[in-house]
């Protein structure tokens, strides 16, 4: 998976989670961009990529990102490390 | 994902687009109807979360347009937490709906419970909950205890907190009017020995599963009911599913977030059950349902059933399943495509069979579609088609049913027969709020009256049959035996209840205590058998309509007993007890449940005469008098008998 594809697959599951078609994803938005994505709706995100691109994140992996290209790049790394 | 948390729903092809596409409906009632419709299929917990946010939408503005909508019960549920519940409110509401109840849930604050129970909350006051949900876990109710601590010493610390548990279901009642239901703990602690947990009273395991257990007795002592999150997992969902520690760290959710559906579901199984809305009648179909084979083309011999090999012994076991859901009180019946005198003789004839013919209520084999017959159960046994649970190994049968009869339950179930009574189970449709005496005699009572059924059928004269009963109704002011079934007909019976006015035991016994208050339950005992507690009636003063005048509260019956003149007798004897007491009228009141038009005239026909409503009374409410002097009381054909 290149990481345009991970930005597009990570954008659909925001909308799922996050019921709003109109979302979309760059390497710098951040949460509060998103409408919905507080901190109940950031485990339901975590959740949802989990199943999504089939990974397992860390708390402390979580915590440390800054933006969504940090999320992308985890995942990235994440599913190269399989 | 590929783990299915509700299995006995079907699932759906494309469940996303049939979510999108019902935001074009129009009318919110339609677009409501379309999302219950979708609440009933297999969904995860984001496809959840959309059909809430969609439904809600449609409730407030039914709400806004003068009424919830008629096919749902309205309920307000306020859960109390130690831990984070926000995620799992849309699958309460949606599970709700699946249910058929309009679950409006409150939330109160984060470990705040003690507070807005004891000391009382202006917010919870104001929303007025039917149901409060403590949502404890270990950290807020383990007692800490050093390992070594003794078991009386664990004992003690284990009944304070139940005792405390106990003053907070007791404020739950008291202060909101609610029904407490109580969370029970789940095991989520490691061990710490191994095996050995369960000898070391103070160990994590054996303090929570003592805990649940003493919780658990107090509960049955007080009426307060429990939400059992460990016992009822289906197959292929395991502890892991439910609690993942990592959740835990992250936003101290006890419940993972993919488990929702799941938890909303047991919680609004409950909160059906309060309600009344638990089915009651399983339907099973017969031929690779009851045993292995056709019985038509096999032949009595050629069934598999019983023991001799695997398959037989799971169909015996699944029916040795349905006879104990039977005992408990839930209905059997049968629909099947079959000649009813070979399907007939298997019951008779077959040396394996576990069920029995006197244990089925309805027994429907013929030719007719499966949804025809399903409304003949109904029919026969004066229930609502939503009262029904069908299970049918032939998925096809499944499916038209559920498209020709959506109000009937229809689990999907496991290929294998061996897998029936887990799934069923898992399906929760029979939830209770109280085992009665009566539960454990209605199989029989219901196969009695299938046998008068039969009398009927054949009789032509109505009159003849109805004295050939020898009916004979006990009236009996409602104390402390009859209450349990008396509570449980007022928050269960649907179709003939006058005023649909739930009441909690503890309400109905404080409103009793009213000495001018009349409250009578009817016993009705014919040759067939006693039909037990089937009627009751409550009537009191009421400050709008005259100091002499009683108003009917609450008029219900049980729907087993229609056409027996019950209703007749039963006026005579409240007649006469108002009448003792000095009341020189009764006010009978109809008030519209969407579900109760077979009574609209029931006081017409019992010779009550229309008399204006008061001012605050419900809009839709119509009121009736029958002035006590010289009143003309209809006949019937019961032997009164009226018992202290």
């Amino acid at each position: 998976m290149t990481e345009a594809e991970i930005y597009d697959a990570l954008a659909d599951v925001a909308r799922d989670v996050f019921d709003d078609d109109t979302i979309k994803l760059g390497p710098e938005t951040r949460a509060p961009d998103v409408p919905g994505w507080d901190s109940q709706g950031n485990i339901m995100l975590i959740v949802a990529a989990e199943q999504r691109f089939g990974v397992r994140f860390r708390p402390a992996e979580f915590e440390s990102l800054k933006n969504v290209g940090d999320f992308v790049s985890l995942i990235a790394a994440k599913r190269d490390g399989r | 994902m590929t783990t299915s948390f509700l299995p006995w729903l079907p699932a759906h092809e494309s469940l996303g687009e049939a979510i999108r596409s019902s935001r074009a409906i129009a009318k919110p009632d339609g677009r409501l109807r379309a999302l219950v419709r979708l609440a009933g299929y297999d969904r995860d917990v984001i496809a959840t979360g959309k059909i809430d946010r969609l439904a809600g939408e449609c409730l407030r503005a039914l709400v806004e347009g003068g009424g919830p909508a008629e096919s749902l019960t309205p309920l307000r549920l306020a859960i109390l937490p130690s831990h984070t519940v926000d995620h799992l409110l849309p699958a309460i509401r949606v599970a709700g709906l699946h249910r058929r109840l309009a679950l409006e849930v409150k939330l109160g604050g984060y470990g705040l419970y003690r507070q807005e129970l004891l000391h009382g909350d202006e917010e919870l006051g104001r929303f007025e909950p039917g149901l409060i949900l403590l949502a404890l876990d270990a950290s807020a109710m383990l007692p800490q205890l050093p390992i070594g601590a003794s078991e009386p010493e664990v004992e003690s610390a284990v009944r304070q907190t139940v005792d405390e548990l106990r003053l907070l279901w007791e404020h739950a009642r008291t202060r909101y009017g609610a029904q407490p239901v109580q969370q029970l703990l789940l095991p989520t602690a490691p061990r710490l020995f191994g095996s050995f947990d369960a000898l070391v009273p103070a160990s994590p395991a054996a303090l929570v599963e003592r805990l649940n257990t003493v919780v658990a007795a107090a509960a049955r002592q007080d009426g307060a009911l429990v939400l059992d999150l460990a016992g009822q997992m289906p197959e292929q969902v395991g502890e892991q599913d439910r609690f993942d520690s990592v959740r835990w760290h992250q936003g101290k959710q006890l419940i993972n977030p993919p488990f929702a559906p799941l938890y909303g579901d047991l919680v609004a199984r409950v909160a059906a059950a309060v309600s009344g809305l638990s089915a009651k009648c399983l339907v099973l179909d017969l031929d690779n349902t009851l045993w292995g084979g056709v019985i038509g083309d096999d032949g009595i011999e050629g069934i598999r059933l019983g023991q001799g090999s695997a398959e037989g012994e799971a169909y015996a076991a699944f029916q040795h399943y349905a006879a104990q859901l039977g005992r408990r009180g839930v209905i059997l019946a049968v629909s099947s495509k079959n000649d009813e005198v070979v399907a007939r003789a298997a019951f008779e004839q077959h040396p394996d069979m576990v069920l029995r013919l006197g244990d089925i209520a309805g027994f429907q084999a013929n030719w007719s579609d499966k949804a025809a017959n399903l409304r003949a159960i109904a029919q026969q046994l004066n229930i609502g088609l939503e009262s029904l649970v069908f299970i049918d190994d032939n998925p096809a049968e499944r499916a038209i049913v559920r498209r020709e009869l959506p109000q009937v339950a229809v689990p999907e179930l496991p290929e294998d027969v061996s897998g029936y009574p887990a799934r069923i189970a898992a399906a929760g449709y029979f939830e209770a709020v109280s085992l009665t005496g009566e539960d454990l005699e209605r199989g029989r009572s219901y196969t009695a009256n299938a046998e008068r059924q039969a009398v009927l059928d054949t009789a032509t004269d109505m009159d003849g049959f109805l004295r050939s009963l020898a009916m004979q109704l006990v009236a009996r002011p409602i104390g402390l035996m009859d209450r349990p079934r008396a509570a449980q007909l007022i928050n269960k019976s649907n179709q003939y209840n006058l005023s649909t006015r739930r009441r909690t035991e503890q309400e109905l016994a404080a409103m009793l205590t009213d000495p001018a208050a009349i409250g009578l339950g009817f016993r009705l005992t014919d040759r067939f058998g006693d039909n037990g507690l089937i009627s009751v009636v409550l009537a009191r003063p009421d400050p709008a309509f005259a100091q002499n005048e009683l108003l009917i509260d609450t008029w219900l019956m049980s729907c087993r007993v229609l056409g027996r003149g019950v209703e007749a007798a039963a006026l005579a004897c409240l007649a006469q007890a108002a009448g003792s007491q000095g009341a020189l009228a009764l006010i009978g009141e109809y008030r519209p449940s969407g579900r109760n038009s077979m009574v609209e005239n029931h006081y017409a026909d019992l010779g009550f005469k229309p008399t204006d409503a008061p001012a605050d009374a419900d809009r839709k409410s119509r009121f009736w008098k029958l002035v006590l002097a010289n009143a003309e009381l209809p006949p019937h054909h019961l032997k009164l008998e009226a018992s202290q």
